[in-house]
């Protein structure tokens, strides 16, 4: 079996004897009898490294491994520069804690710090915090700033991710408020709706953009409509596309968050991924969650420590705007080589191939009798088809070694990347021709 | 530690000067020494009513926060802005440093004098 | 040391993707962003060297000793990280189809099947990915439950004042009201001041056990059996669970609900504050509750994020459960025991315990009488420890000890370690005596000096600006 413990047999029992102990028992008197676990654990046997490595890569082969990915709905196959994989791999940053000791951390500190800046560089707003867990906590999170004992009322468009609605939802219920949802219009947010429903007692309306659907929308008009209401204005942005699309503080948001995970992370099965988190001056003292701070050391140099901490639970308590005290520094880190390594320019080009290969692989299975696009929007990297035979479609790309689209509500959601070439994308459509010949 | 005799004050380390029937509050020498460097004020705006006893508003250190207790009930005619541009003036001036202006009381805590607040504070400390 | 920003150049950087081999689509005007965002232009050299010489500025547990109470900062295995690197696993889509995601299925599936046998519990959820984060699941689980049972009127979650702050900002976070109950003096659940506040308005108690100060609570049954007479559940913090496993379960102290932080007491790496798993576990009458996300299951009674949850964290988890397994574990939690009461007996003597009795994997020092006589408090003493290359305890938590330094050696620390750390105590403790000044100023050797930090609140300056 394996195990992490240096000390030997001898050295523990001269250990226990220090200490003025017999056993092993010893160390637990304050356990009561009847509830201390007189058998094994029903755990296998312990492994040597050898065995485990090789037990989980049999896992790990149980999986499926595409060559091309053309499903995003929330989790996008975006190229990793290789930088971007071995930073974040150094152990200093790999098993440090939270660093709550500056004197000892400010590495951690000044990549957060670093971050922070990236991400204002991106959405445009002044202040960013240190990440959370994921973009639909960060959406979550974010329509809990904006809640005061007046306003209490969440609004969310039907066109956000549904693990999003969800989530948001799920947050309402803990703190007894309501969540209402905007309908949807040919696939983006139906705006007369929208009119209609912020009333006096709304804190907050949040919309994706580009939406679950990957239709842009109409992000300005809305911020118009929510201030005159008096509310909050929310966008949860894509962080690729915000490279080259109007910035949240241009549309005229409060609160900018987002899913982080295509800077730099793998799909993962769904995480580790990054909640960013970014809002006005105005509403700093609001926000949620680590937030690192430039100051000065005793000697007058420059220094960064964890600051605002006032706002946090462990000086809060119940009083707390959230209970979060971590974050997702690992990602942020990886979010921010990823940017660094790509630079303005990199992430516009990744933005501009995103979108170009969709609007390829669009126009090619349209040209397909049979196939439509479901929604009439302009759209990013993602878009909707409605056709027959889906699932033989899905099941013929899957033998080419291609994972297509996501079935949704009747179409697929479709989604293609810089990663993806010209050549896989004609024989996507060539395919597809086939099944619906 | 400073009590001025012209002021009264409450349990929860409140002054409170009348000006007429304008009831002027802020903390005192005794709370800006126990919550240390003053960091951050959060005010309520003008038109909020206040209730004895209720918090009103909270001041930040590095490590820790302390709600603003209003030792009367009524309605906030003012409030000083400055202070959240400038909280070091907790510490250097509590007693200049004021807070909320309210009119229209109709209910007030027990308020202590200043050789009063003084014994209590020594009690505290 | 520069900021990436102040290393820019403009013009640099590395040539990533290729030309684009279709045609570009056109964005319209209306949607585009007027300038191009502000972030660094850099040669891969340059950014290469700029996060090493960061990485320098950084103390992880596998770097040396770091005995952080409450944070169990054990050495985290490297083959755990080269399994989750492994394709078959990060290039898994979250929505791909079942039939092609067995291995990750497996994976959570064994994950969880192994965690309810350490805890004591019938169901387990990788959706939280953080330990806060799983403690708002477990008491949205409890508020689920009452809702269920038409027993909504249950408002009130009972905290001792030994608890960390999550405990009370999470029960708000679920619009319980928090009753704080004030703790024995050695950190225990005073059983009267329980009994005191259990009543029909009761929806749950939080606690963790060992408690905050390193202290079995020896009455636990006696607890939970009080609360669930008074029809509330019973939620066990898993901070401390490094302490017990094989010898205790929670559930079999009589908890409806836990959560665990598998970046503690499972050797995932904390990544300097993330990345971590919060998983859940809970008793079969709470099953039905547990969160899903809407795309992958369909939508259920809760979703606390998006997909499965962090599940790169699991496979490491899983890993490490593995290699350890069923002598493993307890050997784990025995050792962190023997060497936290090893630990403070070899410093006993200069810094006293808070509570001179045999502690769980974690003590707790209480400088308050030290720091009367020398003047040098426990805050000075953590900063001096970092001049000799050891991360410093916890400071000042728990609440209920003044001047309070806490110790969690782990059971990855050898004997030499200890015994190097114990002697580090002893000299400080001295040089406390002959030169307090020289503490009240350390670090002397770290990369920056004490931080301003009131300045870092009063004018805050959350990112750069060119100047």
């Amino acid at each position: 079996m394996g195990s992490y413990v240096p000390s030997t047999r001898e050295e523990r029992r001269e250990m226990l004897r220090a200490i003025g102990l017999e056993d092993y028992r010893d160390l637990y008197k304050d356990v009561p009898q009847e509830m201390y676990l007189d058998r094994p654990l029903n755990l296998p046997e312990g492994m040597s490294e050898l065995e485990v490595s090789r037990a989980m890569k049999d896992m790990a082969n149980k999986n499926r491994v595409f060559s091309t990915v053309l499903r995003g709905a929330g989790a996008y196959d975006h190229y990793i520069p290789s930088v971007v994989k071995y930073i974040p791999a150094k152990e200093e940053f790999l098993t440090a804690y939270t660093p709550y000791q500056a004197e000892m951390s400010q590495g951690v500190l000044q990549s957060i710090f670093e971050y922070q800046t990236m991400i204002c560089a991106l959405t445009g707003m002044d202040v960013s915090n240190a990440s959370v867990y994921d973009g639909a906590t960060a959406a979550a999170e974010a329509a809990a700033m904006c809640r005061d004992r007046k306003r209490r009322v969440t609004l969310i468009s039907a066109a956000a991710h549904p693990d999003t609605i969800n989530t948001v939802r799920t947050y309402c219920y803990g703190t007894n408020d309501q969540l209402r949802i905007i309908p949807a219009k040919d696939g983006k947010t139906d705006m007369d709706a929208l009119k209609e429903m912020l009333t006096e007692d709304v804190a907050s309306f949040y919309v994706q953009q580009p939406n679950f659907y990957g239709q842009f929308e109409d992000a300005e008009a809305m911020a118009e409509l929510v201030h005159q209401a008096g509310a909050m204005y929310i966008m949860g942005c894509n962080p690729i596309a915000l490279a080259i699309i109007k910035t949240p503080a241009e549309c005229g948001a409060d609160i900018a968050v987002g899913e982080g995970q295509p800077l730099g992370m793998p799909l993962s099965y769904g995480g580790p991924y990054l909640g960013y988190m970014a809002t006005t001056t105005k509403h700093m003292r609001k926000l949620p969650g680590r937030i690192v701070g430039e100051t000065v050391d005793a000697k007058g140099d420059r220094a960064f420590v964890l600051s605002l901490q006032a706002r946090e639970q462990h000086i809060r308590r119940e009083k707390a705007s959230s209970n979060i005290c971590s974050n997702q520094a690992l990602c942020a880190l990886t979010a921010g080589v990823y940017m660094a390594s790509m630079g303005p320019e990199g992430m516009a080009e990744a933005a501009r191939q995103s979108m170009a290969k969709a609007h390829y692989l669009a126009s090619g299975l349209c040209a397909i009798p049979g196939v439509s696009l479901k929604y009439s929007g302009e759209y990013f990297h993602e878009f909707v088809t409605l056709m027959p035979k889906a699932d033989e479609v899905l099941a013929a790309l899957a033998d080419a070694d291609i994972l297509g689209g996501l079935p949704v509500e009747g179409g697929i959601l479709w989604c293609a990347t810089e990663k993806v070439s010209k050549d896989v994308l004609d024989k996507v459509i060539s395919i597809v021709k086939e099944v619906l010949s | 530690m400073n009590y001025p005799a012209e002021l009264k004050y409450s349990k929860s380390h409140e002054w409170v000067k009348m000006e007429g029937d304008v009831a002027v509050i802020g903390i005192t020498d005794f709370a800006q020494d126990a919550l240390g460097d003053v960091v951050f004020v959060n005010l309520p705006s003008v038109g909020d009513s206040v209730t004895a006893g209720a918090a009103f508003g909270d001041v930040e250190s590095v490590k820790a926060v302390s709600d603003l207790v209003s030792p009367v009930s009524g309605e906030i005619v003012e409030v000083n802005e400055a202070l959240a541009d400038a909280p070091e003036v907790f510490n250097s001036d509590p007693y200049g440093s004021w807070i909320i202006k309210v009119s229209g009381i109709t209910d007030t805590e027990e308020l202590l004098d200043a050789a009063a607040y003084e014994a209590f504070c020594a009690e505290e400390a | 040391m520069k900021l990436i920003f102040e290393k820019s150049v403009k013009g640099r950087g590395s040539s990533i993707l290729g030309k684009c081999d279709v045609e570009y689509a056109a964005l319209p005007e209306a949607l585009a962003r007027t300038q191009a965002p502000a972030l660094p232009e850099i040669s891969e050299t340059d950014l290469s060297r700029h996060y090493t010489e960061l990485c320098h500025n950084v103390h992880g547990v596998n770097c040396g000793f770091y005995p952080l109470g409450s944070c169990t900062m054990k050495y985290n295995p490297r083959i755990d990280e080269e399994i989750a690197a492994l394709p078959g696993f990060t290039a898994v889509h979250p929505l791909a189809p079942a039939d092609t995601t067995a291995g990750c299925r497996e994976v959570l599936d064994k994950a969880g099947e192994y965690l309810c046998e350490v805890t004591g519990m019938d169901g387990m959820t990788f959706q939280p990915a953080a330990g806060a984060h799983g403690e708002f699941t477990g008491i949205l689980l409890i508020k689920k439950y009452h809702d269920s049972r038409g027993e909504a009127h249950r408002n009130k979650i009972i905290v001792p004042d030994s608890a960390h702050g999550t405990n009370p900002a999470t029960a708000a976070m679920c619009g319980y009201q928090v009753v704080n109950i004030p703790s024995a003096p050695n950190g225990c659940v005073d059983l009267e001041a329980l009994k005191a506040v259990l009543g029909d308005d009761t929806a749950g108690l939080m606690l963790t056990n060992p408690n905050t100060v390193g202290i079995f609570d020896e009455n636990i049954l006696e607890i939970t059996r009080l609360v669930h007479e008074a029809g509330g559940l019973c939620y066990y913090d898993g901070a401390n669970l490094n302490a017990i496993m094989g010898a205790v379960r929670p559930g079999d102290m009589g908890f409806d609900c836990i959560h665990m932080n598998l970046h503690k007491t499972f050797a995932t790496p904390h990544g300097g504050g993330g990345p971590g798993a919060g998983a859940v576990g809970c008793k079969a009458h709470l099953k039905e509750f547990l969160p899903t996300s809407a795309l992958m299951e369909g939508e259920g009674a809760l979703q606390m994020r998006s997909f499965a949850g962090n599940f790169l964290v699991v496979v490491k988890a899983l890993a490490y459960i593995m290699t350890l397994g069923r002598e493993g574990i307890p050997e784990a939690s025995a050792n962190a025991v023997l060497n936290a009461n090893y630990l403070m007996r070899r410093i006993q003597g200069t810094f006293e315990p808070a509570f001179d009795r045999i502690c769980m994997h974690e003590f707790v020092l209480d400088l308050s009488e030290f720091k009367k006589r020398t003047g040098v408090s426990a805050l000075d003493v953590a900063k001096s420890l970092i001049d000799y290359g050891m991360h410093p305890p916890t400071m000042y938590f728990p609440l209920i000890v003044h001047e309070a330094l806490m110790l969690e050696p782990t059971e990855t620390e050898s004997r030499e370690t200890l015994d190097w750390a114990a002697d580090i105590f002893r000299k400080l403790y001295e040089l406390a005596e002959t030169d307090p000044e020289y503490m009240h100023n350390a670090p002397h050797s770290a990369y920056i000096a004490r931080p301003d930090e009131v300045r870092a609140a009063r004018t805050p300056i959350l990112r750069y600006t060119a100047e």
